[in-house]
C-alpha cells in the first residue's frame, strides 16, 4: 500500500498506526489535541483516540515530561510533544535527570519508554526560540537516543520504530519539511532498523554527512556540482548511538569528509563525528575532517537566519577546502 | 475577596493568615498531645485499636533505631553519608501505614520510615548511602519509587502515575482491592520548585488521585521555612484549587487519620489533596552538615519535648496498652536489627568497574560495547603485575 504523503502527514500517520498497534501508546503536550498541534502533526488523533489518549496538557514543559515519567512507570508508553525546540529547556531536568537515568538508577528494572518530538531547525521566519537546533545537548546525555527524520518515507516508520523502542528517544523533526515535498510511503513495506544511517546519494570523492534538514540541502549540493565532482551523501538518521559502520566505509573510499548540520559547530555533532573518523580512517584521510554548521552566536533575527544557516554554497565550499590540501 | 491590609512595608500577612506559630497554629490538627493526651477533631476523629497503636509505636522505634544505626556507621565509614530522618518517625509511619498495597510512594531521599512501611529490607537504603549503587529496590513489587535526589522532581512523577491509575479504571470503582492513589512525598523547601507547582496544576487539572505529602521538617539545610513562604503552606493548596491540611507531623494518630482520608478521597476519584505535616528535622541535614552554624539549640530543645515517640509510649503506658514485657522485647528486637545492619552494610559489596555499563539502555549499543571492552582489556592488563 503506498500514499503520496508529506513528512507532516506520515507522521500523523505512524502515530496512528503506533496508537492502533498498543493501547498503551498516549499523546500528551500543548494544543495537541482539538488543535492537532501547532503544526497538526497530531491532526484528528484526540478525536479517534479520545481524551485519555491524547491529552492536551497544562502550559509547563517540565510537567509534561515528569508527569510521562510517572505514566511511563505505571506501563504506557507517552509520546510527548514540545511545541517548538527553543521550548524543550524547563524540562531539560526532567528529561536528562530522571527520563535518561532511571533505567540505570533502578539497575534496569525501570524502563522509560518515551518519545519526545521535537520540531526542530530554522528557515521558517519565526521569532526566537522557534529554530533551534538542540540535539548535542541530547546526543551528549547517556540513556537518552537521539534521531532526526528527513524525509516523509522516515518520518512515517521512524517514530514508530521509537515509540516501541524500550529506550527513551528525543525524536527530531525538521520543522521546515513538514509541509514541504511528497514521498511515496509505503506503508507494508519493512523498514530498517532505527539506529542506523544511510548513504542516501553515491560518490568517490568526498562524504557529506548530514541529519534532518540538512540532508536536503547536502543532496541539492551533490547535484549542484555533478560532472565536476563526485559527492556521497550520508543521512545519519541516528545521532545516538551514531551508526560509524557506513560513515567509515565511505570516508574510507572518499579519502575526505564534510559534516554539516544546522546546529552552532562548537562542540556539536560535527566535533564528535570529526574525532571518530579521525580514529578510525585516519591513514585513508586526504584532508582534516571540516564542519559546517551555524556559527557560534545565538539563532539570528529571522531576516538573516537564510545567512546564518549553512546553505548549498557553504557547503560546497567547505567541500572545495577539503581539495586544497 | 480577602481584604489585604497594607503596612509600611506591604501587606501585613499576619492580620490576613494569622501569626506563624511555633507549634503550627489552630489550624493544626492534633489527636494525640505531646504529652500523650488523646484530643478529638470534629473532622478527622478516628477510633485506633491497641494493636494498631503497638504497631505504629514499634515501627517507630525500629525506624530511628535504623536512623541513629545508620548515622553511627557513616561516622565509622561504612556509609559515605546519611539523610537522618530522626523527628520526622510519626510522619512517616502515619503516612506510610495508611497506604494501602496497590498504592504507590514517591520518596525523596528521606523517607526511611516510608521504605519500612512498604516492607524493603532497610540495607537495601543503606547501600544507595553507602555507594554501591543508586537504588537497588523493584519499585514494581514494593510500589515504593527510587529515592530521588533532585528537589521537587517525584512530585511530577506521582501525578503521572496517578494520570495512569485513571486510565487503568483504577479509581472510584468503589472496589477497596481495586482503587488506588499514588502519595508524593517532599519538603519544605521542594515547596519552592517548579516541578512541585507544575504537580499540583497538573493534578487539580486532571483531578489525578494524588495525595502531596510535604514534611515542612522547618529547614532546608541551612534555609528556615519563612524563606519558602510567608503564608503556611498547607493554604497554597487553595490556590491550585484543591484542599490542604496542616496536621501534626510529630502525632501518629493525626497523621495516619488525616492520610488515609485523603487517600480514600483520592481513591474515590474526589482528586489530590495536600497534607503539610509540621514536623522538624531533629538531626542535621544530613551527616556532612554543621546545623550549629544556623540554627539554635533552643529551637530544638523545644522540638525535644514534642517527640513523636514519647508521647506515643506515654500514651500507651498511661492506657496499660503496653507493659515492661512489650518494650523489653522491643528493645531486643531493635538491638537485633541494629546488628543486622552492621553486619549487613560490611557485606554490601562493591559492584564491578564495568558494570557501570550495564542498564544505561536497553541493549548495549555496539559503539558502547566497544568501550567497555576496552575498558575491560586495559584492566586485564593490570593482572599479575605488581
Ligand atoms: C534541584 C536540587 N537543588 C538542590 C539540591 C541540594 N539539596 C539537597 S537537599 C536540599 C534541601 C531540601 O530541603 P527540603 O525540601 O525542605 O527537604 P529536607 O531535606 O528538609 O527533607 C538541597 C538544597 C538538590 N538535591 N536538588
Ligand atoms: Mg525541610
Amino acid at each position: 500500500m503506498t500514499e503520496k504523503m508529506t513528512l507532516a502527514k506520515a507522521l500523523n500517520a505512524g502515530l496512528r498506526q503506533a496508537m492502533e498497534d498498543d493501547p498503551k501508546v498516549l499523546l500528551m503536550g500543548e494544543d495537541v489535541g482539538k488543535l492537532g498541534g501547532v503544526f497538526r502533526i497530531t491532526d484528528g488523533l484526540q478525536k479517534d483516540f479520545g481524551e485519555d489518549r491524547v491529552i492536551d496538557s497544562p502550559l509547563a514543559e517540565s510537567g509534561i515530561v515528569g508527569t510521562a515519567v510517572g505514566l511511563a512507570m505505571r506501563g504506557y508508553r507517552p509520546v510527548v510533544e514540545i511545541q517548538f525546540d527553543g521550548f524543550v529547556y524547563p524540562a531539560y531536568d526532567q528529561i536528562v535527570s530522571q527520563v535518561a537515568k532511571i533505567r540505570f538508577r533502578t539497575q534496569g528494572r525501570v524502563a522509560m519508554p518515551i518519545v519526545i518530538r521535537i520540531p526542530f531547525g530554522g528557515g521558517i521566519g519565526a521569532v526566537e526560540h522557534h529554530s533551534e537546533s538542540p540535539e548535542a545537548q541530547f546526543a551528549h546525555t547517556p540513556g537518552l537516543k537521539v534521531v532526526a527524520c528527513s524525509n516523509p518515507v522516515d518520518g512515517y516508520w521512524m517514530i514508530q520504530q521509537a515509540i516501541a523502542s524500550d529506550d527513551p528517544v528525543i525524536f527530531l523533526e525538521p520543522k521546515r519539511q513538514y509541509h514541504g515535498a511528497k514521498s511515496e510511503v509505503d506503508t507494508s513495506a519493512t523498514p530498517e532498523p532505527l539506529h542506523t544511517s544511510r548513504v542516501v546519494r553515491a560518490g568517490s570523492d568526498v562524504t557529506l554527512l548530514a541529519y534532518g534538514p540538512m540532508v536536503r540541502t547536502c543532496l541539492s549540493a551533490a547535484e549542484a556540482v555533478e560532472g565536476e565532482r563526485s559527492v556521497e551523501v550520508i543521512d545519519l538518521r541516528t545521532l545516538s548511538p551514531l551508526d560509524m559502520g557506513p560513515v567509515v566505509e565511505s570516508v574510507r573510499r572518499t579519502g575526505r569528509a564534510v559534516v554539516t548540520h544546522e546546529a552552532q559547530v562548537n562542540l556539536g555533532m560535527g566535533a564528535e563525528l570529526a574525532a571518530r573518523i579521525t580514529e578510525q580512517c585516519f591513514y585513508s584521510l586526504e584532508a582534516p575532517v571540516l564542519r559546517v554548521g551555524g556559527f557560534d552566536t545565538p539563532y539570528p533575527a529571522s531576516r538573516i537566519e537564510e545567512e546564518w544557516l549553512p546553505d548549498l554554497d557553504r557547503v560546497l565550499d567547505a567541500v572545495d577546502r577539503t581539495f586544497d590540501f | 475577596m480577602t481584604h489585604v491590609p497594607d503596612g509600611e512595608f506591604g501587606p501585613d500577612l499576619a492580620e490576613v493568615f494569622g501569626p506563624q506559630q511555633s507549634d503550627g497554629g489552630p489550624e493544626l490538627v492534633q489527636l494525640l498531645t505531646p504529652e500523650g493526651e488523646r484530643t478529638h477533631h470534629a473532622e478527622f476523629d478516628m477510633d485506633f485499636s491497641a494493636e494498631q497503636l503497638r504497631g505504629f509505636y514499634r515501627d517507630m522505634v525500629l525506624t530511628r533505631r535504623i536512623d541513629t544505626e545508620s548515622t553511627a556507621l557513616q561516622r565509622h565509614g561504612e556509609l559515605g553519608i546519611w539523610a537522618q530522618l530522626l523527628g520526622q518517625e510519626a510522619a512517616q509511619i502515619g503516612s506510610g501505614r495508611a497506604l494501602r498495597p496497590q498504592d504507590f510512594a514517591f520518596p525523596t531521599y528521606r523517607e526511611h520510615g516510608v521504605a519500612w512501611c512498604r516492607g524493603l529490607d532497610p540495607l537495601k537504603l543503606l547501600g544507595l548511602f553507602r555507594g554501591v549503587d543508586q537504588s537497588s529496590w523493584d519499585p514494581a513489587e514494593t510500589n515504593f519509587a527510587p529515592y530521588t535526589i533532585i528537589i521537587g522532581a517525584q512530585a511530577l512523577h506521582a501525578t503521572g502515575y496517578a494520570m495512569g491509575i485513571q486510565r487503568d479504571g483504577a479509581v472510584g470503582t468503589g472496589d477497596p482491592e481495586r482503587d488506588a492513589a499514588t502519595i508524593g512525598y517532599f519538603g519544605d523547601g521542594a515547596s519552592s520548585q517548579g516541578d512541585v507547582n507544575e504537580a499540583f496544576i497538573f493534578a487539580a487539572s486532571y483531578n489525578a488521585p494524588v495525595v502531596f505529602f510535604c514534611q515542612n521538617n522547618q529547614w532546608a539545610i541551612s534555609e528556615p521555612f519563612e524563606r519558602q513562604s510567608r503564608i503556611p503552606l498547607y493554604q497554597r493548596a487553595l490556590g491550585f484549587g484543591f484542599p490542604g491540611v496542616r496536621v501534626d507531623g510529630n502525632d501518629v494518630m493525626a497523621t495516619y487519620a488525616v492520610t488515609q482520608a485523603a487517600l480514600q478521597r483520592a481513591r474515590e476519584g474526589s482528586g489530590p489533596t495536600l497534607i503539610e505535616a509540621y514536623t522538624y528535622r531533629m538531626g542535621a541535614h544530613t551527616t556532612t552538615d554543621d546545623p550549629t552554624r544556623y540554627r539554635l539549640s533552643d529551637d530544638v530543645e523545644n522540638w525535644k519535648l514534642k517527640d513523636p515517640i514519647a508521647r506515643v509510649e506515654a500514651y500507651l503506658r498511661r492506657n496499660g496498652l503496653i507493659d515492661e514485657q512489650f518494650t523489653d522485647a522491643l528493645t531486643v528486637e531493635a538491638d537485633q536489627l541494629g546488628e543486622r545492619l552492621r553486619a549487613g552494610v560490611k557485606e554490601l559489596a562493591d559492584p564491578s568497574p564495568l558494570s557501570v555499563f550495564d542498564h544505561v539502555y536497553a541493549e548495549l549499543p555496539p559503539e558502547l560495547a566497544e568501550q567497555r571492552d576496552g575498558y575491560a582489556e586495559y584492566l586485564a592488563s593490570f593482572e599479575g603485575a605488581h
